[in-house]
């Protein structure tokens, strides 16, 4: 296939950020940059403990409670209920407390200041019962079972069998702009606007609490500073906190968190708990995988059900298995509910897989490559599920690449085991898009319109959150419609004009909507034949073009069995991470990664490489110093200042090369790169700790702490 | 305790304000001077997204008091264009050429800070990562970041 | 940001009799310097009075870092960590300081907070603190009443507590000429991250083996309080094998476990710091 920076005019040319001006002169507004006439702020007001029953609520007398507007489960017109997968999840805690900072109350006042001194003057006592906070004892809310060939024959025509437990901690996102939203009231009318991920999701939470229809809800996406999975499902509590006062109140209410409140009451990452039992020839041959895998999941459902099912759909990692028995189960704990991080389940069976598989070659005496390269899939081999490879994976090219720019080879024979410096590495995969049939669930919708000054409007749901679908979007459709650049408009994302194009999650945005833009954009350069789009607009007036998702031939999924196409494609890569740990300290320090990437083709390099690097960024942090240190279910490290994300003097030489694979059903032949890059850091720098002390490391974070001897 | 007036130097312009002594220059400039590039992204003077420049040193403008800021001068991310006209400051170009900038949040703090860095390098000897340790990015990486610095480092030596 | 400001009082002297006068007439004020630390308080909505003083005005006055006739060096109440780290006689006579100086959060925080802020503060974790200790640092206090020095290694009388009067404020430390060639010197914080970190374990030490066989050994992170190992100095100046320095120095350190790290490693950490230190300055 021809390069597309020469034979396209924009896509895949680093055409600069198409927002970039205003955001870089500050001129770009954010929710908490907004004011309203007459606003008020408000706070929510949160359980101190993790599980009981609220016995009595206090207001004390410093405040002039007169002054403001007070809020309670009663108050929810509609259900108490926050919509997402399952109905489980107040809106707010009539009785029932499961969770610390579950809310409880939500206040408002003009002044901003006293609102918070307000909220210290509520005192709520409550009736104690013990709290459930690890994996294991409380109830298993889902389970999924992949089986596939004969386990027990593999495992005994299986030189060696080998099986270990690994752990991953909670992650909190640490979006540099913390949660918010402002909603107002016109008659029954609501319209919320503020930092998200998904409008659509948070339309119908709106409409499920409000009792209201499609038509008396808009909600409009503000600039968004950082989400990663963060801003999925959780905004929808804040904007129906934020209705709720605006209700009440009759005036705009403006609900933004500060950092400890968002660290310590928003959805993190779910921890989990894997147990492996590899069987292998003593040639380095898989056999058998028996693998079980458990999440946390908190206290309420959020995403869990899919975040599980992605676990489970990545943790055969990019392997032929001659048999494989996955089980998947989620526990309910009375830890604050956990949910979408980019990856959603994938980084944290495939740290197990990948951890697994370096030890493996470990204990067989073979390089962790080549036990690699012996095993990848290759076109035509079947996944467990049962999901044969159509296109090449083009493992071993991504294999041999990363190898060769980290100079492995020399490095791993240098650097002796336990000599402090070490060198790893991981092959893994993201599936792009929703899981099985969830695209064509979500019947995801794009349109194109023209204006008289011969613009053409992308109308569309997908959020700009950093990682540049503004830009995308509007490369994609200068490219379909064969317009300039400048001629093109990403209309902001509001739900009462633009429809539904599912939400900005699952590395669909680029492959799937993206696809839909270009769809559209070629439907509409057909319509306009040889006239201008003004010309057009002239001629015959106002046009739209409306798309909706097709999903591409001869995929096949069973929700029972999960067996078919767990997703229509694969993003690969490979990662090879270089450490040197102080002998004094322990500290590691993650020296380089080297990436080598395959999300087909790259609509926009610079953007793309951002997205790698960023990634890889938080999986290193993830790896290493990022712990969520709870405590009788409460995060006590919930300040910038102990939720330890690496700095600019911390981060890695990162070397990132793509190696695109186009692939057929993508937009321009793209797959996603969202998420991918997340997957595959800490199973490396594991990999590499592991050499460098000669030692097993089975768990992320991976600290000084369980190191020093 | 009532508010009082300080007066100090915004971006070349003298400016009054009225604020509680203990006010945060953050909320004084967001608030009271109308300009919401600076943000806040923490509170707690680590992220770095509230950096503006204070008598010519880079400061978190959230640990401030706003009577500590009278008489002073005070370069917020709003002033440091002004002197291009309708251009960019050579550094904002460059983050927009670079990947520099991803979601934006922490950008204008960011830009301060290498601004103020790319005025005196003697204060960061460590080079771009250290003068920039103090501001937080989640979304980058830092590799765009510290690519676009270098970039307008040497175009600055070019002009 | 979580406090609400009309409930505190803060004073702006234009003068040092001013300040003074004001803290005689109202002791539980608390003096602002840069604020670094405060306003972190005031975000968390945890200030710990109604009273506050900004001595921002005292500058000309405080905000100096000067040579000393013998030598020495005159740190005023109002420098920052960077005047200190980028003044030519520290930079030449007192490496651990700017050392201590450049490891302090950021250059943000670098630009605006100050050492005797640090001192006044008195956290375990402060980073130059242990610096100024092995340099023989001494407070200079001043109040309506006079003035006094206090040695730095006395300050400390509890957590977070200090020999300061109510009435007093530090108007600036003082530093003798150094007692220790930079070989002879050795620091070295170990944080949660590269920058912007509070310490697991903060050293400074320094050592000669001349006639006066000196020792200092001062640790912050690992007691209530940042401390001399005065029984380590003696068995280290008496030659002490680094074990028993190590056995004597856990006799003197009692390290917890925080949200930052463990008893355990802060142990194993100080034990290694101590040995490379006793090698590195081995004469």
């Amino acid at each position: 296939m021809s390069d597309p920076a020469t034979t396209h005019r924009s896509v895949g040319r680093s055409v600069d950020r198409r927002e970039g001006r205003a955001k870089v002169t500050g001129a770009i507004a954010y929710v908490d940059d907004l004011t309203l006439p007459g606003m008020l702020y408000g706070k929510t007001i949160r359980s101190t403990i993790a599980c009981g029953t609220i016995r009595h609520i206090e207001f004390e007398k410093d405040v002039p409670w007169d002054e403001f507007t007070i809020v309670d489960a009663g108050d929810v017109p509609g259900k108490n209920i926050v919509h997402l997968i399952e109905e489980d999840q107040p809106v707010l805690c009539e009785a029932v407390v499961r969770h610390r900072e579950e809310p409880i109350l939500l206040i408002a006042h003009p002044d901003r200041q006293l609102v918070e001194k307000a909220a210290r003057s509520v005192k709520i006592t409550y009736e104690e019962h013990p709290a459930i906070l690890e994996i294991g004892p409380g109830k298993v809310h889902r389970e999924i079972l992949i089986e596939d060939g004969d386990l027990e024959a593999e495992f005994a025509a299986s030189d060696v069998v080998i099986e270990r437990t690994y752990r991953t901690g909670a992650q909190e996102h640490a979006y540099i702009e913390p949660q918010g939203f402002i909603a107002q009231w016109d008659g029954d009318k609501v319209h919320a606007e503020g930092s998200h991920q998904c409008p659509f999701y948070v339309h119908e939470a709106l409409k499920t609490a409000f009792n209201l229809t499609d038509e008396q809800v808009n909600v409009a996406h503000c600039t968004t500073g950082g989400a990663f999975g963060g801003k999925e499902d959780f905004p929808s509590i804040v904007a129906i906190h934020a209705a709720l006062l605006a209700k009440k109140s009759g005036r705009p209410v403006k609900l933004i968190y500060d950092r400890n409140e968002d660290m310590a009451s928003s959805t993190k990452r779910h921890p989990s708990l894997s147990t492996l039992r590899i069987g292998a020839t003593k040639d380095g041959v898989l056999r058998a995988l028996d693998f079980d895998f458990r999440l946390d999941q908190g206290a309420y459902v959020t995403l869990t059900p899919v975040v599980l099912s992605r676990g489970v759909l990545h943790a055969f990692g990019c392997y032929r298995w001659p048999a494989a028995r996955i089980r998947g189960r989620s526990f309910f704990t009375n830890s604050p509910p956990y949910g979408a991080f980019r990856g959603f389940g994938a980084p944290q069976s495939l740290f197990a897989i990948e951890a697994h598989m370096s030890l493996l070659a470990e204990q067989l005496s073979i390089d962790p490559a080549e036990l690699r390269r012996r095993n990848f899939l290759r076109p035509g081999d079947t996944m467990p599920t049962g999901q044969v490879m159509k296109e090449d994976p083009n493992l071993e090219a991504l294999l041999d690449r990363a190898l060769e720019l980290s100079d492995y080879r020399a490095k791993r024979s240098a650097w002796k085991k336990g000599s402090g410096r070490g060198i790893g590495l991981s092959t893994f995969m993201h599936g792009a898009g929703f899981t099985g049939s969830g695209e064509v669930y979500l019947a995801s919708r794009v349109a194109l319109e023209i204006r008289e000054d011969g613009k053409v409007v992308i109308l569309q749901a997908n959020t700009e959150m950093g990682q540049g679908v503004e830009t995308v979007f509007q490369q994609i459709c200068s490219e379909a419609v064969g317009i300039p650049l400048e001629q093109v408009v990403f209309r902001r994302p509001e739900t009462a004009f633009v429809p539904n194009s599912g939400p900005t999650v699952a590395s669909r945005t680029t492959m799937i909507v993206g696809r839909l833009v270009e769809k559209a954009g070629k439907q509409l350069r057909g319509k306009l034949g040889e006239l201008s789009v003004a010309e057009h607009y002239r001629k015959s007036g106002p046009l739209r073009i409306e798309v909706q998702y097709e999903p591409p031939p001869g995929i096949q999924w069973d929700e029972k069995t999960y067996k078919g196409s767990g997703y229509p494609t694969y993003a690969w890569a490979c990662d090879v991470v270089e450490v040197s740990i102080d002998p004094v300290t322990a500290e590691i320090k993650t020296e380089r990664v080297t990436s080598t990437v395959d999300i087909g083709t790259v609509i926009n390099p610079t953007l793309a490489q951002g997205q790698v690097e960023g990634g890889v960024a938080q999986g290193v942090g993830w790896a290493t110093s990022e712990k969520v240190a709870l405590r009788d279910g409460a995060m006590t490290n919930a300040e910038m200042m102990n939720y330890i994300i690496p700095t600019t003097v911390d981060v890695p030489e990162i070397t990132v090369e793509f190696l695109p694979n186009p692939y057929e059903y993508g937009a321009y032949g793209s797959k996603g790169v969202g998420e991918l890059p997340m997957d595959g850091p800490a199973p490396a720098v594991t990999a590499a700790v592991a050499h460098a002390l000669d030692r097993e490391i089975t768990q992320v974070p991976v600290q000084p702490e369980d190191l020093l001897e | 305790m009532k508010k009082t007036e300080i007066t100090f130097t915004l971006n070349g312009k003298e400016t009054t304000v009225a604020a509680h002594p203990m006010a945060r220059l953050l909320d004084v400039l967001r608030g009271e001077c109308g300009l919401t590039g600076t943000k806040e992204g923490c509170g707690e003077g680590e992220c770095g997204a509230c950096s503006v420049i204070m008598n010519g040193e880079v400061v978190m403008s959230c640990l401030i008091p706003a009577t500590q800021a009278e008489g002073a001068t005070i370069e917020t991310i709003e002033g440091l264009q002004e002197e291009f006209g309708d251009a960019l400051h050579p550094v904002q170009e460059a983050f927009i050429k670079h990947g520099g900038a991803q979601c934006g949040i922490c950008t204008p703090g960011m830009i301060v800070a290498a601004v103020a860095y790319l005025r005196d390098p003697g204060r960061a000897p460590g080079g771009v990562p250290e003068a920039l340790e103090g501001n937080l990015c989640r979304c980058t990486g830092y590799r765009g970041i510290f690519e676009a610095v270098k970039r307008a480092a040497e175009e600055a030596e070019k002009r | 940001m979580r406090t609400y400001l009309p409930d505190f009082e803060c004073v702006i002297p234009s003068s040092i009799e001013e300040a003074l006068q004001q803290k005689a007439e109202r002791p539980e004020r608390i003096p602002i310097a840069g604020g670094t630390d405060v306003f972190v308080w005031m975000n968390f909505g945890i200030l710990p009075g109604p009273a506050y003083q900004s001595l921002h005005r005292l500058a000309p006055q405080w905000r100096t870092v000067c040579a000393a006739a013998d030598g020495g060096l005159q740190i005023g109440a109002l420098a920052t960590y960077s005047d200190v780290r980028f003044h030519p006689h520290v930079k030449k006579h007192y490496p651990l300081l700017v050392e201590a100086a450049r490891v302090t959060g950021a250059l943000q925080i670098q630009n605006r907070g100050t050492p005797a802020g640090n001192i006044a503060n008195g956290s375990p974790a402060a980073d130059t603190v242990p610096a100024l200790m092995v340099y023989d640092a001494r407070v200079r206090a001043v109040s309506v009443r006079g003035e006094r020095t206090i040695d730095l290694a006395e300050f400390f009388t509890g957590y977070r507590t200090n020999a300061l009067e109510p009435d007093e404020l530090i108007a600036e430390i003082l530093l003798p000429p150094p007692a220790f060639p930079p070989e002879q010197q050795y620091y070295r914080k170990v944080g949660t991250r590269q920058a912007q970190a509070i310490s697991k374990v903060v050293f400074a030490g320094a050592r000669t083996q001349t006639n006066e066989k000196q020792v200092r050994l001062a640790w912050g992170s690992v007691a209530p309080v940042t401390l001399r190992s005065l029984k380590t100095e003696e068995a280290v100046a008496r030659g002490a094998s680094p074990e028993e320095a190590w056995a004597m120095l856990q006799q003197e350190i009692s390290p917890i476990d925080d949200v930052r790290s463990t008893r355990e490693y802060r142990l194993k950490v100080s034990r290694n710091i101590l040995f490379e230190f006793l090698e590195k300055t081995k004469v």
